[in-house]
């Protein structure tokens, strides 16, 4: 695989990445248990297919086969999506959507952080912008499991169930394979390990003071970066991408 | 035709695009926010450079219309909108007529100095003190960190009871 097209597959998972987690947060849009949060989870799935827009357009750029944003969003078929698997799992109830949105957001913060500083200059743009956003999605998400973990019996269990079932996906967040390792050589990303020792400190020191117990390192399940997806990316491009397949080219 | 005797200069194009609203928040102009970033000509074509306040705001392409529009108007044929990611837009460029406006708007302007401690520094954020734009107390409330739209968050005045948009800090 060339320099092109590793960064091309690098740039697809960080776009597939947020448009995934965007889509399932917008299946909540009308849903969600009170109108604030309606509003914010919406608000977050905004930021994040705008990053989308942005990522994409560049990878289609990079690319240089006249693909867009659009066209890659709603052309490709499951096996060409990078995203990790943890951000297609489910929405499950509240407390599944927040877990997964805190496990995301602490390492989607720490791996723009590092991305501010890629030798392309058109990634560290991206980063920066992306970065701000990402914040708020943390500080919010973050808030949401110390509620939820550290507030009734109710509460508190759906909390620690949440956690403790997407555990075995957050594994896939910190391993590299030779895309990764293209990237971190080229100066244009970090190292992923080195997102971990940080990433678990926030996650140990949210779950202590949540009163959660965090599950052991163990197997991890992964596979999404490389195109093997679950079950559940299926039902989602069919959803997300009806329209364009049943309606080529449509426009707004 | 514009030529380059005729042709006003940057400054003027500035002052035009501060009767230019803001689509969302009709209250300040696209100049109160900070969202033109660069107004100059190459040749006789116009460049206005504009910044999205949030990555996936839809206001976007509706604020490059409008701006087209209005600069059209004024007899400016040739111009060209550029999109300009960095560096990102942060609230520290709302103008201070612009937090005026905000303000009597009913909308609470957005605290300086953006930025501030990352999430991973917990201990070190403090809860940001957010006056009321109605009665001005600071005894209010967070609801919810996000709002009405991708710039606001929603807080409650716990004196007056006025519940109000905050235009956050990014």
């Amino acid at each position: 695989m060339n320099a092109q097209d590793s960064l091309f597959e690098y740039l697809l998972r960080l776009g597939d990445n947020a448009l995934i987690l965007g889509h399932r947060l917008s299946e909540w849009c009308g849903h969600s248990p009170a109108l604030e949060e309606d509003l914010a989870l919406s608000n977050v799935a905004l930021d994040l297919i705008g990053q989308t827009q942005l990522w994409l357009n560049l990878a289609g750029e990079v690319e240089g086969k006249g693909r867009d944003a659009d066209k890659l969003a709603y052309l490709r078929d499951a096996r060409d999506f990078r995203n990790v698997l943890l951000v297609e799992q489910p929405n499950g109830d509240f407390a599944v959507t927040m877990a997964r949105q805190f496990y995301f957001d602490a390492w989607h913060y720490l791996l723009l952080r590092e991305l501010t500083g890629s030798k392309d200059s058109r990634i560290a743009e991206i980063a920066a912008k992306s970065l701000k956003e990402v914040t708020y999605h943390l500080e919010r998400s973050q808030e949401w499991v110390l509620r939820l973990g550290d507030g009734t019996e109710e509460s508190h269990r759906r909390m620690q169930t949440a956690i403790d079932d997407l555990w075995m996906y957050t594994g896939e967040l910190f391993e590299s394979d030779e895309i990764d390792r293209a990237m971190v050589q080229e100066g244009l990303g970090p190292d992923l390990a080195t997102l971990h020792e940080p990433w678990l400190g926030l996650v140990r020191s949210t779950a202590e003071e949540a009163t959660l117990s965090l599950p052991q390192p163990g197997w991890a399940q992964k596979g999404g970066k490389r195109g093997i997806h679950s079950e559940h990316l299926g039902y989602i491009l069919a959803d997300l991408q009806f329209l364009q397949r049943a309606y080529p080219n449509a426009t707004w | 035709m514009i030529d380059s005797l005729t042709r006003p200069d940057p400054d003027q194009i500035r002052r035009w695009l501060e009767d230019v609203p803001d689509p969302e928040v009709p209250a300040v102009s696209v100049m109160d926010l900070g969202i033109v970033r660069d107004v100059q000509w190459d040749s006789d074509e116009l460049v206005v450079a504009i910044t999205p306040t949030y990555s996936g705001c839809p206001a976007t392409s509706v604020i490059a219309f409008e701006i087209e529009a209005a600069l059209r108007a004024r007899g400016i044929d040739r111009l060209r909108i550029e999109r300009r990611l960095s560096p990102p837009w942060t609230t520290d460029w709302v103008t201070q007529e612009g937090r005026r406006r905000l303000e009597a708007y009913g909308i609470a302007p957005p605290a300086e100095n953006a930025g501030g401690p990352s999430p991973f520094d917990r201990l070190l954020r403090k809860p940001l003190v957010i006056a009321c734009p109605r009665c001005k107390s600071e005894n209010t409330s967070r609801i919810s960190e996000f709002g009405s739209t991708p710039c606001k968050a929603q807080y409650r005045c716990d004196d007056c009871l006025e519940p109000f948009d905050y235009f956050k800090c990014i």
